[in-house]
């Protein structure tokens, strides 16, 4: 059951919202702050990736994103329509985006700790993972007090 | 000179040493990297060849970015130039060591030391 999950229309403005809940939930759940950047920058790239081929492909469905802390690991779960065409990510040639094929993927592979990627009936499911560092988080959820963060004083 | 300013993304260019310095604050990534894209074009198209961006106030870069830079790199190397970065930041810097894109741009810690290493490699 996810923590949070939103759900975004694919335009490129709505990546930086769902990059901010991320990383949000992230520090919420007890990611170390030391990860924070690579939590935001993979979702992000996820993300990125994710609205590239909903605009080729299918405008009108929505990204999905899926935030989760679960037995010690923080998880998102970017879930896109439609298939990755060749030249998703890689940009068009002539428009100085000059990247090869499926280098956001290799980026998030070496920013998030666990990465699986895996083709569903109606697209692509990119689900990333980090330890959660912080051991007090959990109780402090139950407690509705914010995680604790730092020395005790 | 201010040429783009938003919430996101500020770009500004201004002259130094007959090097167009390229100054961008904020964040990069796939809603703003077209504009960037389109400051570089220009430039480009303008004459301008040898280039420096300083990101040392960008506080966010992703791969669309980085595509965005080396789209200008091969711009200004098809007319014998120049685009080296100015970045100390570890955050931004982490994601050129992932990429090995280190190895492509010529990164400096100031404007100056871009600069003096652009004279020097005439």
């Amino acid at each position: 059951m996810p923590t949070v999950e939103v759900s975004f229309t694919p335009l490129p403005a709505h990546v930086r919202t769902a990059r901010l809940v991320a990383t949000a939930v992230a520090r919420r759940s007890g990611v170390s702050e030391s990860l924070l950047d690579e939590v935001r920058l993979a979702v992000g790239e996820a993300c990125s990736r994710a609205v590239e081929t909903h605009v080729a492909q299918c405008p009108t469905e929505p990204v999905r994103v899926a935030l989760s802390d679960q037995e010690g690991r923080f998880e998102i779960e970017v879930v896109n329509a439609g298939k990755a065409p060749a030249a998703a990510t890689s940009g068009q040639p002539g428009d100085g985006t000059l990247m090869p094929p499926g280098f956001s993927l290799a980026v998030i592979a070496g920013l998030a700790d666990e990465v699986q990627i895996s083709e569903t009936e109606t697209g692509t499911c990119v689900k990333m993972s980090w330890p959660l560092t912080d051991s007090l988080a959990g109780d402090s959820r139950a407690s509705g007090l914010p995680p604790a963060t730092g020395s005790p004083d | 000179m201010a040429l783009e300013e938003s919430v996101d993304l500020k770009l500004d260019t201004h002259n130094k040493d007959g090097i167009e310095i390229v100054d961008v604050e904020g964040e990069i990534d796939v809603y703003t990297a077209p504009r960037l894209r389109e400051l570089l074009i220009d430039l480009v198209n303008n004459g301008h060849y040898q280039l420096i961006v300083n990101m040392e106030k960008v506080e966010f870069l992703d791969s669309t970015g980085l595509g965005v830079l080396v789209g200008g790199l091969k711009r200004v190397r098809a007319h014998d130039g120049s685009l080296d970065l100015v970045c100390t930041q570890e955050r931004i810097l982490k994601i050129f060591r992932i990429t090995g894109l280190t190895k492509v741009f010529g990164i400096h810690d100031t404007v100056d030391e871009a600069i003096g290493h652009r004279k020097s490699e005439k």
